[in-house]
């Protein structure tokens, strides 16, 4: 009777959310991250089950500053209409699932979207076959889209604005869009180009298909996190911003312990905990930032295991390179 | 209100100090003190979640609203019945999600049921292979998960039909290609109206000939083949009218285009893959129910019916069948709400259905949960109600009439 009278008390006491994801992923001693249920390049499973990619490094370099380990996470995949879903139910703490900002979702759908981490853009796939150059003669062409997210919003306005008809093939799931393309069930697949690159990496015959040249749309790739609990914000968005800034200054996993104890650069100390307290302002310790450059590297090494141009994946920074190098990845001062 | 007044009075009366006891002794009473707890757990469950979202969303800075349904949806979707662009409100995108549920459910329901009473009929049949394949293809249908049907005849339409350029092909007219099945469309030129007009003249005269037949038949005992002569009418009298008003009727052709077959009515492949899966998934329990039907009515029915000289056939037709389907069309009904819902793991392998278009990317793209999936629950109810009063109005119509 007793047990049936706790169930019931605990059942009537169930949860009303709250602010304090930090004490829950503390208490928990795990971070819950909502990623892509397979990305190649940015998240997905190794033939040994682990989930690797750009970001689920992420994660674990969050996982680092929060909980004090990088392998203390458990990954929750989602697809693009189960993610916003799954955090807002609290199942994930956050999402580092190539999650597009944008005005609605931020402002409506209520997400707090931290600094981004990838800037990309919508593009085309094709094979060489169908004898296509530009976005622009796919009239009447069958587009496969993943669905639930932007990129079928932006197919719908780039056609309509040329003027052009389509006919859409809405899937869950990237791997579920490769095969259909593959099949050529759709005549051509449309997504962020870093995701088309990805996916491409992964075909038999990467040279007989095409990214168009069409870059369709605004693609700021980001974390995310529930709306109203800052504090938890700031520390996912200063876990990015220390990623940045050790590329920056020149921290890496390797250097990471040296640079700390030497006192000779202000910014480096006061990030890594060498002077002050900025990690107790955040609720966490003085060495959060050095265990985050730590457990996977800087931005760069981060951006160059995963994406970069040694990899199947191939991309060049590009946009996302340092503001130093003609890119867009600045971070603000640690100060 | 009630209960609480109820209560009142049983302690203003309750004087003697076992009264409480005998109360819930009495058979009545405790009765009626057992409903008024239930109905109580129930509205404090109710209230309990209710509040409980209401808290949620107020947390999480959500408003409850379905002003969202007159915002532009801009997504388009590939199967519409009616007229829809990206353009068009989250309203029309949920009509035309509706609509591809019905179409689905409708086309479903026919075929299971046709398929369903064949293989039940061939089931109970005393050649032994035909019975034992029908057998066979019942047990290997209803044991795997519809789901599996589902992504198996996705498959095998997208992965093993060859693409638009080498589509199978029936005359130049009618092609086969891993984008799905496209058939000439019909334009009704002036004067099409006459054939449709004759069309339901053919019903009508349809249902005065078999009126007309019966009565000859109970009267005198001569029986008239209303089948096939109905039949005949049904589709010489249209075609006659059709050809007398000068075969107003051009069919489009569908044409090679750069990418896919341009002009045509085309089903695409999810939907072939959800209709022919749900039909077959459904018509075996169909087939079942109907061999149950038929087998409840007592062996003295055939033996009397045999007796008086009747044919395997017009047993079946004027004897068993009309029993039969009065155990038959409750269970029946059943079936036909679950095809309806089984209709929404659409999902799976994306046909826009409602659960696709207002619970799918419009909730998406707006972020309201709450408001989409209630839209999705109220009219997945509204049609099985739909479909329950249908079929219990049938199911009075053809019960036992008693003399």
């Amino acid at each position: 009777m007793r047990i049936i009278i706790s169930l019931v008390a605990a059942f009537f006491m169930a949860s009303v959310a709250n602010a304090g994801t930090l004490e829950d992923v503390k208490a928990r001693g795990v971070l819950n991250c909502i990623v892509n249920t397979g990305l190649p390049g940015f998240s997905y499973t190794d033939k040994t089950g682990r989930w690797k990619g750009f970001d689920a490094d992420m994660c674990r370099s969050l996982a680092a500053a929060v909980v004090g380990d990088g392998e203390k996470v458990k990954f929750i995949p989602a697809t693009g209409k189960t993610r916003f879903t799954l955090l807002n139910s609290k199942e994930g703490d956050v999402i580092f699932r190539n999650t597009t900002w944008t005005f609605v979702r931020d402002v409506d759908v209520k997400l707090t979207f931290l600094p981004t981490t990838y800037y990309d853009g919508q593009g085309f796939i094709i094979r060489k076959s169908k004898g296509v150059k530009s976005a622009k003669e796919l009239d009447g062409a069958t587009v496969c889209i993943q669905t639930g997210t932007t990129t079928e919003l932006n197919l719908a306005d780039y056609f309509r604005a040329n003027k052009i008809s389509y006919k859409p093939v809405p899937i869950e799931s990237n791997e579920e869009a490769r095969k259909n393309y593959l099949a050529d069930r759709c005549d051509t697949y449309t997504t962020d180009a870093s995701g088309l690159a990805a996916t491409r990496a992964t075909f038999d015959k990467p040279g007989d298909h095409l990214i168009l040249p069409e870059i369709i749309s605004k693609e700021p790739l980001g974390p995310v996190v529930r709306h109203g609990d800052d504090q938890w914000a700031d520390i996912v968005r200063w876990t990015v911003y220390a990623l940045i800034t050790a590329e920056e200054q020149g921290i890496t996993a390797a250097n990471a312990d040296k640079m700390a104890m030497d006192k000779s650069n202000p910014n480096v100390s006061r990030m890594l905990g060498s002077e002050g307290d900025l990690g107790g302002m955040l609720g966490l310790d003085k060495d959060w930032a050095k265990r985050v450059i730590k457990a996977q590297g800087n931005y760069a090494e981060i951006f160059e295991r995963n994406v970069g141009l040694k990899t199947p994946v191939g991309l060049a920074r590009g946009l996302n390179a340092l503001y130093t190098n003609g890119g867009l990845q600045y971070s603000p001062p640690f100060r | 209100m009630s209960g609480v007044a109820h209560q009142a009075s049983i302690k203003q009366v309750g004087t003697e100090p076992n009264f409480l006891i005998r109360l819930w002794r009495n058979k009545d009473t405790r009765s009626i003190i057992l409903q008024i707890l239930t109905m109580a757990l129930l509205f404090a469950f109710l209230a309990y979640i209710i509040n409980n979202a209401v808290l949620n969303l107020a947390v999480l800075g959500k408003t409850f609203s379905f002003d969202f349904l007159g915002f532009p949806a801009s997504y388009d979707i590939n199967q519409r019945l009616i007229e829809y662009t990206s353009q068009s409100t989250h309203f029309r995108a949920m009509l035309v999600g509706i609509l591809n549920t019905a179409l689905v459910a409708f086309f479903g329901i026919i075929t299971a049921t046709i398929l369903g009473f064949l293989f039940g009929i061939i089931r109970l049949s005393n050649n032994w292979i035909a019975s034992h394949i029908v057998y066979c293809i019942i047990e290997f249908t209803r044991n795997i998960p519809v789901l599996l049907h589902i992504l198996l005849i996705h498959g095998i339409i997208v992965h093993v039909l060859p693409s638009p350029h080498q589509a199978h092909t029936l005359a130049d007219s009618i092609f086969l290609s891993n984008r799905g099945l496209t058939i000439p469309d019909p334009i009704f030129g002036e004067g099409f109206s006459f054939t449709v007009i004759a069309f339901f003249a053919a019903i009508g005269i349809i249902i005065a000939f078999a009126r007309w037949a019966r009565k000859v038949r109970e009267e005198s005992g001569r029986i008239y083949p209303v089948f096939w002569i109905s039949t005949g009418i049904l589709f010489g009298l249209p075609f006659l009218v059709f050809l007398l008003s000068g075969s107003p009727l051009v069919w489009v052709v569908p044409e090679l285009g750069r990418f896919n077959l341009k002009g045509g009515i085309t089903m695409i492949p999810e939907f072939l893959a959800l209709w022919l899966a749900l039909s077959l998934y459904t018509s075996v329990f169909i087939a079942e129910i109907v061999r149950a039907g038929i087998l409840a009515i007592s062996k003295g029915q055939w033996e009397a019916s045999q007796a008086v000289g009747l044919q395997r056939n017009r047993i079946l037709h004027l004897v068993i069948i009309p029993q039969a389907l009065r155990v038959i069309i409750p269970p029946l009904t059943s079936q036909y709400l679950n095809l309806t819902k089984n209709s929404s793991l659409a999902i799976a392998i994306g046909y826009m259905d409602i659960v696709a278009t207002i619970g799918g990317i419009s909730m998406m793209q707006t972020g309201k949960e709450m408001e989409s999936m209630i839209l999705v629950l109220s009219i997945y109810l509204c049609f099985s109600l739909v479909i329950s009063a249908f079929m219990n109005w049938y199911n009075r119509r053809i019960k036992l009439v008693e003399r």
